[in-house]
């Protein structure tokens, strides 16, 4: 694991909780729209938070497309899932809601299943023979490099 | 009738999105360090291989199925049961569908994490 390759977890988390948050406020701002008024749907994203929001959600999947790209499923989704520690933090700092025991429970939990997970290995190596069936990955070595 | 409703858009979800995750997850690997390949061919190389995948396409397909889930799940039960229950119902499958089908090694840490988090999600939405 390499400081890049950091960034890019903290992109998934980030982008992810900051899209949320967007997009919820924007759709406090739109309102209810009722299932006889479905089409109306489409016009939320002339809302600039919603817009916003669904930029921040784009830049969320790339960087988690990247992720999935050299780590393992298992390793990438306890890992970015700071971002529910994130959000709590967000309500509690920013828009002042209260954050109960139960609450501060549930973020110490997540945050101990974080360090569980990024303290082992990021990606399964599996020996070439495991995989006979499937096509074989294109390689993208190192030989390659300058 | 109410709760068999709920509890199937819930399971629905769940399904759905471990086998978003699995298949984009698949694809992903499929394709190889994006970073590696971006810096190597350019980026609509990069773009190019992961759209003409088609387990990328097949997870964004499971991903749609998802959302759609999640909203009728929503026209049936509350937001604070339906996002925590299928948010960490679907760690919990992730961690068996990645063992099953990606072959990854689910080690002692990896199944604390992921049970651990999704502990952690129910406690957040209380």
């Amino acid at each position: 694991m390499t400081f890049r390759k950091y960034l890019v977890l903290a992109g998934v988390t980030l982008f992810a909780a900051i899209g949320d948050s967007f997009l919820a406020r924007g759709m406090q701002q739109v309102g209810n729209i009722s299932l006889q008024r479905l089409p109306d749907i489409v016009l939320t994203i002339l809302n600039p938070w919603v817009a916003l929001g669904i930029l921040f959600l784009l830049g969320f999947f790339s960087a988690y497309m990247t992720a999935l790209s050299w780590a393992d499923l298992t390793y990438v989704l306890p890992a970015t899932s700071l971002g529910y520690v994130l959000l709590a933090l967000i309500a509690k700092f920013l828009l002042h809601e209260q954050v109960t025991t139960t609450r501060w429970l549930g973020i110490a939990m997540i945050s101990a299943g974080v360090g569980f997970v990024t303290q082992g290995p990021a990606l399964t190596h599996h020996p070439p023979h495991e995989d006979e069936g499937a096509p074989v990955p294109e390689p993208v070595g190192s030989r390659m490099e300058p | 009738m109410k709760h068999a409703y709920t509890w199937g858009a819930i399971l629905a979800i769940v399904l759905a999105s471990t086998a978003g995750d699995v298949l984009l997850s698949r694809a992903m690997k499929r394709v190889g360090d994006v970073g590696e390949l971006w810096r190597r061919s350019g980026l609509m190389t990069v773009a190019g291989r992961i759209l003409r995948n088609p387990s990328f396409l097949l997870g964004i397909f499971m991903m749609a199925v998802a959302f759609y889930s999640l909203l009728f799940a929503l026209s049936w039960a509350d937001v604070s049961l339906v996002a925590p229950a299928s948010a960490s119902l679907t760690f919990v499958a992730n961690a068996i569908a990645a063992k099953i089908f990606l072959h990854e090694r689910v080690d002692h840490r990896r199944w604390m994490a992921a049970v651990l988090v999704a502990g952690g999600v129910v406690l957040l939405a209380g």
